[in-house]
């Protein structure tokens, strides 16, 4: 009988260190290079320091909130977070309602399925930056676009060079590229509702339409609350887009300046580095505030255990 | 007949959207085989199609070492992913240990943080390690994964007990359970970690444009920026630099698709 017990102990001790060994890799690989730096760079966003100076991190000087005081006086920053407003604002609906619409097609019993599928996503498995540069060979001012729309005698716009035209022109590439994810995820979730609950409402005598919106939608909920706080989170971080459109530097007159550019050019062109942290630490914040919102709004579908 | 109208406008809104999204890739691989003195003409001229736009970008600029890079970096950071996500996945599924709850709510919470935060101070961490244009800079940060954690503990919740049950019974270690039995089992997960980790670090951007700071260390997104800033009016060449990039992630996907879709379905990861 002890040594049943004595066995036992010993199996819940080695379950003890084999748990941690399992976790060991992700534990050191997140304290080093993520828990660490996410201290330090809240430190850094109540300092003045330049990456160039002599002095340490922790000899740099103390300024207490005025980096994230001046972020809210600099105009440029305040462009940056107009144009990533108005960016999200624009693309995460359109994003969604193509990707629903898309996802209802493939999941339909159309021919050609798998083609679909594969021609609808493979735009998001190309990388960004492929993307942007085919896009401003297809935008260019004599290039395919507007000799489409000269069809429709439409007149040629130079659309990324427009200052009023280069962040849509931008959004119009980011839908594109990106509905393939929310399209898979949606698919992924219209293939979880059981056949049985179509069945019981056409019985009952509901038509396709109502079956959509009785049963469909409000089963979709919990992928479309996921869809959303991923779609805002992604439009919040655009970074690579503008950033090949304009060359880096957010033009034109800062039309395409995001946030999380701007943050590059603070931190790495600027050496701005405390500044640069305030402005990471603004945009985690709003990222945080409009989760916590859509939580609420959403409910609590999203259990984890 | 007006079901039939129906059906027409039906598929023509299918096949015009799948023009719109593959039409670009079709325009820029015509235009990539093209001579430059052709780039803005409508028409193909067939016979003036080659390859020598590919062939020019490969000899004269460092296209193949970038490819190169690309290929080692992603390739190092996607194993390293599938194998320490599934085991710390694993680990918050199934081993009951000290600390377990903590560790998840934190994987959690950071979920919520943008990598951007952390971009100024691991930059200066890397820069101390002398890490900065290396391969090791390129890699080892990138070796865990928290959303790629997060969903291999959601399929391993979903995958019966009972086989490891029966394994360990017959007296096989967790780690012998693990690389013998969940790991087979797993092949789903792992081949849509697989996916969104390697097209993900292939096509990654930022990250690179800031590690790799001299051209032999650029991977292939970072040395196209650049090549586009410098010959931005040799489409024909710039674009067939666009197919270099993106083809082989399409390649990747293409192989995997059937078992992409599925995995995505079975990590639960739409909720």
């Amino acid at each position: 009988m002890s040594s049943k017990k004595g066995t036992l102990s010993r199996v819940k001790t080695r379950e003890k260190i084999d748990g941690w060994l399992f976790v060991m890799p992700f534990v050191i690989s997140t304290l080093v290079f993520f828990a660490g730096p996410l201290v330090v760079a809240f430190i850094l966003s109540f300092k003045e320091y330049s990456f160039l100076d002599q002095n340490t991190i922790w000899q740099a000087k103390w300024v207490g909130f005025d980096n994230y005081i001046n972020a809210f006086k600099d105009p440029i920053f305040k462009r940056a977070l107009l144009n990533t407003t108005l960016y999200s604002l624009g693309v995460v609906p359109i994003q969604l309602v193509i990707a629903l619409i898309l996802a209802l097609i493939v999941d339909s019993d159309i021919k050609g399925k798998t083609f679909f599928r594969v021609a609808y996503y493979i735009p998001t498995v190309t990388s960004t930056v492929a993307v942007s540069v085919m896009f401003m060979f297809i935008f260019k001012t004599d290039g395919l676009l507007n000799k489409f729309l000269k069809l429709f005698g439409i007149p040629p716009y130079n659309w990324f060079g427009d200052v009023r035209l280069a962040l849509p022109s931008i959004m119009g590439m980011a839908i594109w590229s990106s509905v393939g994810l929310y399209m898979i995820i949606f698919l992924a979730g219209l293939q979880d509702i059981p056949h049985s609950l179509y069945e019981a409402a056409w019985i009952d005598g509901a038509n396709k339409w109502q079956q959509f919106w009785y049963v469909t939608l409000p089963l979709l909920r919990p992928t479309f609350f996921f869809n959303l706080v991923v779609s805002l989170i992604g439009t919040f971080q655009v970074f690579d887009q503008a950033y090949v459109v304009s060359g880096g530097n957010g033009g034109p007159l800062n039309s395409t300046m995001t946030v999380v550019l701007y943050l590059y050019r603070t931190g790495f062109r600027d050496f701005k580095m405390g500044y640069a942290c305030a402005i990471a630490f603004i945009l985690f914040a709003i990222i945080f505030i409009l989760t916590l919102i859509q939580k609420k709004l959403f409910g609590e579908e999203t259990q984890y255990q | 007949m007006g079901k039939r109208i129906l059906k027409v406008l039906f598929y023509l809104l299918v096949i015009g959207y799948a023009i719109i999204s593959i039409g670009p890739f079709l325009w820029s691989v015509i235009t990539s085989l093209k001579p430059t003195s052709e780039i803005n003409n409508l028409a193909i001229d067939f016979s003036k199609l080659s390859f020598k736009n590919y062939v020019f970008l490969w000899k004269k600029f460092p296209f193949a070492r970038w490819m190169f890079n690309s290929i080692w970096v992603a390739l190092v950071v996607t194993f390293g992913n599938l194998l320490f996500n599934s085991m710390a996945g694993y680990a918050l599924a199934r081993i009951e240990f000290p600390g377990k709850k903590a560790l998840f709510l934190a994987i959690l919470a950071f979920m919520m943080v943008p990598g951007q935060v952390v971009m100024v101070p691991t930059f200066i961490l890397l820069t101390k390690l002398g890490w900065v244009n290396t391969y090791k800079g390129l890699t080892i940060p990138f070796l865990t994964s928290l959303f790629g954690i997060f969903l291999m503990r959601q399929f391993f919740l979903s995958i019966p007990k009972s086989l490891e049950e029966s394994a360990m019974i017959d007296g096989l270690s967790r780690f012998g359970i693990f690389f013998r039995i969940v790991l087979p089992l797993a092949r789903p997960a792992l081949t849509t970690q697989f996916i969104l980790m390697f097209t993900g670090n292939w096509n990654s951007f930022l990250w690179p444009s800031l590690l790799a700071t001299s051209d032999k260390m650029y991977t292939l997104p970072v040395g196209l920026n650049s090549f586009y800033g410098q010959y931005f009016q040799f489409w024909d060449q710039v674009l067939a630099g666009v197919m270099i990039l993106s083809i082989p992630s399409i390649i990747i996907f293409l192989i995997f698709q059937k078992n992409f879709i599925k995995g995505i379905a079975t990590t639960g990861m739409k909720e």
